[in-house]
C-alpha cells in the first residue's frame, strides 16, 4: 500500500486547546511528523484551521482520532502526497 | 499520559480553575462567617457546655459542606451539559468521546469537591481550639477556647481576604483587612441584636 508523505486537512475545532497545544499534540504522535497549523477563521465557539502534516509514513486514522479527542472534526482532506511502497519480496 | 496529567489537561481545557477558585473563596467565607456567627451567638448567650458548642458548629460545618457539594454538582453538571451541547451544535459533531465530553463529566465533581470541602475544612479550622480543649490539650497562654476560636475565625477571614488580594493583584494587606472589617461588621450586628 502507498505511503502517505504529506496531508493537508481542513479542520473545525473549539478555541481550546489553542493552536500551539493542538500542533504539539499532533506532532507528538510521531517523532518524524512535521506539523504546520494556520488559523483561517475564528467564530464565537470555534475556529477553522488548515493543518499540514509531513512525515515518512503518515497514519491518517491516528491523526483523525487525536483531532477528535481534542474536540475537532476534519471537514475535508484537501491535499495528499503519497509514494508507492516497494514491492514485497517473493523469496 | 498519567491520570494526574490527564486531569490537569481536562482542568485546563474546561477552564475549571477560575470557577473552583471563586467557589473556594465564596463558600470558604460562608464557612468562616457562619462559625463566627454561631460562636458569637453562644458567647453572648451565656455559659454553655463546650460539647454543645462543638456539636452545633460541627453540624453547621457538615451542612455547609453537603450543601456546597450538592449545589455545585447540580448546577455545574447542568452548565457543562449546556456548554457541551452548544459546542456540539457549533461543530456539528458529537463530543462525548472527546476531552470536552470527559471534562463535562469529571469537572463538576472536582468543582463540587472544592465547593463542599472549602467551608467544611475552614469550619473545622475555626473550631480547632474547642476540639483541643475538649480533648484535654492546654491552649498556649491559658487562652479561653472561645476567644481562640473567634480569633481563628478572623484569621480564616483574613487569609481569604489576602488570597483574594493576591488573585486580583491588589495590596494583600488592604484586601485582608477589608475582609476582616466584614467579619467585624457581622460581629457588630450580632451584638446589636442581642
Amino acid at each position: 500500500m502507498a505511503i502517505v508523505k504529506r496531508i493537508l486537512l481542513d479542520v473545525l475545532k473549539p478555541h481550546q486547546p489553542g493552536a500551539l497545544e493542538f500542533t504539539q499534540t499532533l506532532a507528538d504522535l510521531d517523532p518524524e511528523y512535521r506539523v504546520n497549523l494556520r488559523v483561517e477563521e475564528v467564530d464565537e465557539n470555534t475556529e477553522s484551521i488548515i493543518v499540514v502534516i509531513e512525515g515518512e509514513n503518515i497514519r491518517f486514522e491516528e491523526i483523525d482520532q487525536a483531532i477528535k479527542k481534542m474536540g475537532g472534526t476534519i471537514h475535508s482532506v484537501d491535499e495528499v502526497e503519497a509514494e508507492g511502497s516497494p514491492p514485497a519480496s517473493t523469496e | 499520559m498519567s491520570l494526574i496529567q490527564h486531569i490537569r489537561s481536562l482542568w485546563k481545557l474546561s477552564q475549571a480553575g477560575d470557577i473552583a477558585r471563586r467557589y473556594f473563596v465564596t463558600n470558604g467565607f460562608d464557612g468562616a462567617l457562619t462559625m463566627l456567627g454561631i460562636l458569637l451567638g453562644f458567647y453572648t448567650g451565656g455559659a454553655v457546655p463546650l460539647i454543645v458548642v462543638i456539636s452545633a458548629c460541627l453540624g453547621a460545618a457538615i451542612a455547609l459542606g453537603v450543601s456546597g457539594f450538592t449545589s455545585a454538582l447540580l448546577s455545574e453538571t447542568e452548565e457543562r451539559k449546556k456548554e457541551l451541547k452548544e459546542l456540539e451544535e457549533s461543530l456539528v459533531a458529537p463530543l462525548e468521546e472527546s476531552d470536552y465530553g470527559k471534562a463535562s463529566q469529571i469537572m463538576p465533581w472536582v468543582i463540587a469537591a472544592v465547593n463542599g470541602l472549602s467551608p467544611f475544612l475552614i469550619s473545622l479550622f475555626v473550631i480547632l481550639p474547642l476540639w483541643l480543649e475538649s480533648w484535654g490539650f492546654m491552649l498556649p497562654f491559658e487562652m479561653d477556647p472561645f476567644d481562640a476560636a473567634i480569633g481563628f475565625a478572623f484569621l480564616a477571614i483574613l487569609f481569604l481576604g489576602i488570597f483574594l488580594g493576591r488573585i486580583s493583584g491588589t495590596f494583600w494587606l488592604w484586601s485582608g483587612l477589608r475582609a476582616v472589617l466584614i467579619g467585624l461588621g457581622t460581629a457588630g450586628i450580632i451584638f446589636l441584636i442581642r
